[in-house]
């Protein structure tokens, strides 16, 4: 489609996401909520739908579904209540799903999203609690082509839903609403917000109108958006498809879509004879929540720094550059290392550049995270302060850190075991000194005020002890040598 | 009647019940005695009073007293469970395809 018409038209995006909170039981019973116990290990009369079986509230689920609604910014009501929605799958033994409906946790947040240099704030409509269903295994048995496969573990497991005002406008906007959702909700630790084990799930309602329109176009809601590449892949095919039928004179139908990642389309689902009715009512098992403002107020109080502070306090702190800051505060592994670094005695400046290369690098090629990291930011320091010190060169540094990086030694006992950094002071002045005596012509030079000839001097007495001399070192003894 | 045959066939369709003409018949005057005896309570005059959801609401089970710490407890029913389920293929339960309504 032609750059001109797709300018024409305004897209409008709301996204629904899932997130798994991060807690050691499921949501209304005490059954594990371990990823890749053996199938149906973590189920009990609960959360496999047992006549008479009653659900129990955990109150770690709820404490953290506070947090990630205050870290919203959003209104965290004093009574909130459990509904059922009903419907019939058989990863819902239970004949419903217990979720929040015209009782939210909590309503009205909003998130800050970098856009073009500034930042846009996305509003929250809101965040409720919900339990999760089971996994289905449609594939990979025998008899796959009739039967279907199901492993209770997940079903129960806390979720919280969070849904987005329409207030995004691209696909960008999309991918970097999720991104600093993401972001923000790994920082609280409310989630791990691991997408490739389902922690985090985002659908999307997508609409378009003719720019200027003040009217919402009809949406489809798409699902499946489950990386954010196919976020963005999803929403830029959807926009496309819907302008193409408004182009053609056709209406866009409400309806659900799913993104397949084979086709690289969305597909309609298959259409159901009438829309879904799921007849909510009140969860009869279950008292109201209750939450005071002693409780928010304490969960308010251990509310751990979230990234634009943290950032905010790097730069303050450590004066490293804005970038380095941004970088650094990805995520919170990432920052806490360069903070515990830091606090190691390692210069930020050097601490923030040796992480953002050699320490990223080096663990992406292994495929390890930082948490993996067989270097820990004290080792990190003592390198970076052998290195201040001028024991070693940074040439020198980068091979001990692979070594480090390898066999988890401490920066001193590789250096003193490669024999690096032992060029004592007197190699330094018996090549210093060769050096100077072989170019008489830039040491008449340098005498003659060009100081330019001083980096030849360096040089040559660098190449000379190939590299591992102390540049301060090298820099002091000429200097002396040349006056 | 208050409630229509339509009615009565659309509960039964979403509780995935087949209910033959005989107990259509017999639904729908269970129904219909429900409806009659709700709008029956329906002249009361209850403009004043809080909708209770529960009857466990009010003020008396504040802070979610009822709530418990997030702490596992293993149940170990699967197996149990697994001998009485319809057709199970250990250590899964297996149902036929699902095909959406």
């Amino acid at each position: 489609m032609s750059p001109g018409i797709l300018a024409r038209y305004e897209p409008v995006i709301g996204l629904e996401v899932h997130l798994q909170l991060r807690t050691g039981t499921k949501l209304f019973c005490a059954c594990s909520t371990r990823f890749g116990d053996p199938p149906n290990k973590n189920t009990c009369p609960v959360c496999l739908g047992l006549p008479g079986a009653l659900p129990v509230l955990n109150r770690g689920a709820l404490d953290l579904a506070i947090r990630a609604a205050l870290a919203l910014h959003a209104t965290v009501h004093e009574r909130s209540r459990f509904a059922r929605k009903n419907y019939f799958y058989p990863d819902l033994p239970k004949g419903y799903q217990i979720s929040m409906y015209e009782m939210p946790l909590a309503t009205a947040g909003w998130l800050e999203i970098p856009l073009d240099g500034a930042t846009k704030r996305i509003g929250i409509t809101r965040l409720h609690m919900e339990d999760d269903a089971a996994k289905n295994l449609h594939e990979g048995f025998p008899d796959s082509d009739r039967n279907s496969y199901i492993d209770y573990n997940r079903c129960g497991v806390p979720l919280v839903e969070i849904v987005s005002e329409p207030d995004i406008r691209s696909p960008e906007e999309a991918y970097a609403y999720l991104t600093t959702l993401k972001q923000v909700l790994e920082y609280t630790g409310v989630s791990d917000c691991n997408m490739e084990e389902g922690s985090l799930r985002c659908d999307a309602n997508v609409s378009v109108r003719r720019r200027g329109e003040d009217k919402f176009g009809t949406k489809a809601e798409v699902k499946n958006l489950n990386s954010f590449r196919y976020l963005q892949h999803a929403l830029e095919y959807e926009i496309e498809r819907q302008i193409g039928v408004l182009e053609s004179s056709g209406r866009v139908e409400q309806e659900t879509r799913l993104w397949s990642v084979a086709a690289g389309r969305t597909e309609p689902m298959r259409s159901k004879e009438f829309a879904h009715d799921y007849r909510y009512f009140p969860e009869p098992d279950l008292l109201p929540v209750h939450v005071s403002e002693a409780l928010k107020a304490e969960i308010l109080s251990k509310m751990p720094e979230l990234p634009d502070a943290k950032r905010a306090r790097f730069l303050r702190e450590f004066q490293i550059t804005p970038y380095d800051a941004g970088v650094l505060t990805t995520t919170r592994a990432l920052a806490d290392y360069f903070e515990a670094a830091v606090n190691a005695g390692a210069p930020p400046k050097s601490a923030a550049n040796w992480i953002q290369t050699e320490l990223l690098r080096r663990l992406n090629d292994a495929g390890k995270e930082i948490a993996e990291s067989p270097i820990a930011p004290a080792a990190l320091a003592e390198l970076l302060r052998i290195i201040e010190r001028g024991q070693i060169t940074g040439a020198s540094g980068k091979k001990v850190f692979a070594k480090m990086f390898e066999t988890g030694d401490p920066a001193s006992k590789i250096v003193a075991a490669e024999s690096i950094g032992q060029i004592s002071e007197a190699e330094i002045e018996r090549a210093c000194r060769e050096v100077v005596e072989k170019n008489p012509d830039n040491v008449a030079k340098y005498k003659a005020g060009n100081d330019g000839v001083f980096k030849f001097f360096v040089g040559q007495v660098m190449r000379a002890t190939r590299g591992q001399a102390s540049p301060q070192l090298v820099n002091g003894t000429l200097k002396r040598l040349l006056s | 009647m208050k409630i229509t045959r339509e009615q009565v066939l659309r509960v039964a369709e979403l509780a995935h019940l087949e209910l033959s003409e005989a107990e259509l018949e017999t639904y729908s005057r269970q129904l219909d005695s429900i409806l009659a005896y709700i709008e029956k309570l329906n002249q009361l005059d209850t403009s004043q009073v809080e909708p209770m959801a529960q009857v466990f609401s009010g003020e008396a089970h504040t802070e979610n007293a009822s709530a418990r710490e997030d702490v596992p407890r293993p149940s170990d029913v699967v197996s149990a469970v697994l001998d009485i389920a319809p057709d199970p293929s250990r250590p899964y339960f297996r149902v036929p395809k699902v095909i959406d309504r």
